[in-house]
């Protein structure tokens, strides 16, 4: 029961050093590598008097330590200042922008984990058989292909050429008024009014970056099941099940998966966090009004508070699950309790 | 009878290289790389990985040959966005230039930023990974501890950060990928520093007199060198993926620099008509990494016989 404790607590200050280290890392960024944050806020030709007033007013004349606590405590309260693009606080423009994002990294995360598990499982089990070599070759491909490129020329052939699928855009002008959003998630909102052609009209748009975000993590999430699988498949259980007569079947998918769920799981978050990340460059390709565009916007019009309060977030959020998927291996694989 | 001849002197010197009692050091080293090279050679796909990355660079050195036109200059009466042809084999972009040669000269780029991460961020690795393992206590406790924290953040979208600060180019966008890439090599090398570091020929060093920094530097970092080496090969996709990522956003080469990503970018305002000007430049970075990635595969097999599977 100590032990328990004290590796939850060592857990908790793991998870405030990194926490510490991310905004240590982003007040470096904002603050010390720009020359004069001043002249990025007043450009040039400023008066001298303007200057002076505005490094007054961002605190710049205080030693680093102050100013580095000054933002520890403003951002713990969620504030990042105000977005100079939109002239709205950053946290409320991260607010707006971060749904969509969710929405499309959730369902990329579902084809993936939800195609690259069964068939990294068929793939241990025909080891060295066709499916092995398509796994192994979408691996390939999915560890060297640029993301936004193969984005590119997906809408190329299924938006322009095909037509099988809606351009870019989160959903037609049409329906952008008459729809209602609540939570956000436009599949979500469209469901619970009930309006169910602009629930396809929001899929249709939806589809082919969540495809292409999941086509990323199955190529992950199969290469690491098969990987798994085959080691669990080595283990005496599963010699045992067969000598009683168990069906293959029932070996495979009740035995030896559950066995490969532990690490699975792990590797299901990371490669979420994997896709939020990701989005960055999907969400440009796509001109998905989420929180990665909201970023590059952002960058290109050196709006630093806006970049900064986006990178804390997302990095937040990637830290998050990173440290969740190892609670989680943890609390899920009895043999770790040992120790 | 000629061709016995030919094979003799072939045959004793494999035998030399595969001696199980070296006579010196070097044929004890000369003997480990052929025995690698012949692993590593047996491999199809990693041979032709090795060779796609062999003619980059040679692509590199020789762009102003091969390039049939100039990367920077085209006709904005005649050659605006034509269709790939046999004149133009990739096509044209909107500013009339050959993308055949764009892409020809952005693989010195390529090949610029793959080489200076690859100077920067792997010796920052060996350093923090070496000195933290052979250390141990409280200096090894603080390096890791700083290892997880930048294992944990998401390394584009800090790179990206990084750019915004240091303003865009390639030089900083080079900085930033070196910066959020070395943790992985500093856990590597500490790993192999921990297995080394109760050595018998460790021990001999310290009795000798070794300083603790020539222990490190001479006698452990030469031996974690190799699956840095690997670790960093397999990288070298990722790092360019990055590097295209960052061009593609603005964020890195500026115009008129043809640099593969800022391709793309470029393209992109005409894929739906003019596909072309934007296809190429991504199948050269896909063809580019898949060879890394290959060549990766092959040398951590060769190199790395614990590993294979």
């Amino acid at each position: 029961m100590q032990r328990a404790f004290k590796s939850v607590g060592s857990f908790l200050l793991v998870i405030l050093l990194t926490y510490l280290g991310l905004l240590a890392v982003t007040f470096f960024i904002g603050r010390v590598i720009p020359i004069d944050p001043v002249l990025a806020i007043v450009g040039d030709r400023a008066p001298e008097h303007v200057i002076a007033r505005v490094r007054e007013e961002l605190g710049l004349n205080k030693p680093l330590w102050e100013q580095f606590y000054i933002y520890l405590s403003k951002v713990l309260q969620g504030d990042f200042g105000t977005s100079v693009l939109t002239s709205n606080p950053v946290m409320q423009d991260i607010r707006r922008t971060f749904p969509a994002t969710i929405e499309l990294a959730t369902l990329g995360i579902i084809i993936g984990a939800g195609i690259g598990v069964p068939l990294g499982v068929w793939a241990a089990v025909r080891r060295g058989g066709l499916v092995d070599q398509v796994v192994r070759v979408m691996g390939l491909i999915g560890y060297s292909v640029p993301i936004f490129w193969l984005g590119l020329m997906g809408l190329v052939l299924f938006y322009a050429r095909l037509g099988w699928v809606s351009g870019p855009g989160r959903i037609d002008v049409t329906y952008e008024y008459t729809l209602t959003t609540v939570t956000g998630f436009l599949l979500l909102d469209a469901a619970r009014a009930g309006q169910w052609d602009a629930f396809g009209n929001v899929l249709s748009h939806l589809i082919l970056p969540a495809s292409l975000l999941g086509y990323f993590s199955l190529a992950y999430i199969s290469r690491m099941t098969r990987s798994f699988m085959l080691n669990e498949l080595a283990q005496e259980y599963v010699i045992a099940a067969r000598a009683k007569g168990l069906s293959e079947t029932r070996i495979i998918w009740r035995h030896a998966l559950r066995n490969a769920m532990v690490p699975l799981v792990t590797v299901v978050a990371l490669s979420y966090a994997g896709l939020l990340e990701g989005s960055v460059l999907t969400e440009t390709v796509f001109a998905w009004p989420g929180l990665g565009l909201y970023i590059t916007n952002s960058l290109q019009n050196a709006d630093m508070n806006a970049v900064l309060g986006g990178t804390i977030i997302v990095g937040s959020v990637f830290i998050g699950l990173n440290l969740l998927s190892d609670l989680l291996y943890r609390l899920l694989d009895p043999r770790t309790k040992q120790r | 009878m000629n061709s016995a001849a030919d094979i003799a002197p072939k045959e004793s010197l494999h035998n030399w290289l595969m001696s199980d009692r070296p006579q010196s050091r070097r044929q004890a080293a000369l003997g480990r790389a052929y025995g690698g090279w012949r692993t590593f050679s047996r491999n199809r796909l990693a041979m032709l990985g090795l060779a796609i990355v062999i003619a980059l660079v040679l692509i590199a050195i020789l762009a102003d040959v091969l390039a049939p036109y100039s990367p920077y200059i085209g006709d904005l009466r005649t050659t605006r966005l034509l269709p790939p042809s046999s004149a133009h084999w990739f096509g044209t972009d909107d500013q009339g230039r050959d993308i055949f040669s764009r892409v020809i000269h952005g693989s010195r780029i390529t090949l610029y930023v793959v080489v200076l991460v690859a100077i920067l961020a792997a010796p920052i690795g060996l350093v923090v990974g070496t000195v933290a393992g052979y250390a141990g206590g409280w200096l090894d406790a603080a390096l890791m501890r700083i290892t997880d924290i930048f294992l944990a953040f998401p390394r584009l979208i800090l790179a990206l950060a990084f750019v915004a600060a240091l303003g865009p180019g390639i030089e900083n966008a080079v900085i930033a990928i070196a910066i959020t890439s070395w943790p992985p090599y500093a856990r590597i090398a500490r790993a192999e520093t921990l297995t080394i570091r109760q050595a018998d020929y460790i021990a001999a060093v310290q009795l000798i007199g070794a300083s603790p920094w020539r222990i490190v530097l001479r006698h452990i970092m030469p031996l974690c060198v190799s699956s840095v080496i690997v670790r960093v090969t397999l990288d070298m996709a990722g790092i360019i993926l990055t590097a295209a990522g960052l061009g593609f956003l603005g964020l890195g080469a500026q115009p008129p620099m043809p640099e593969w990503g800022a391709l793309i970018a470029n393209g992109r305002l005409y894929v739906l008509d003019q596909w072309w000007v934007a296809a190429a430049p991504g199948a050269a970075i896909f063809l580019v990494s898949l060879a890394f990635n290959l060549l990766g595969d092959g040398l951590r097999d060769a190199l790395d016989p614990k590993g294979v599977k």
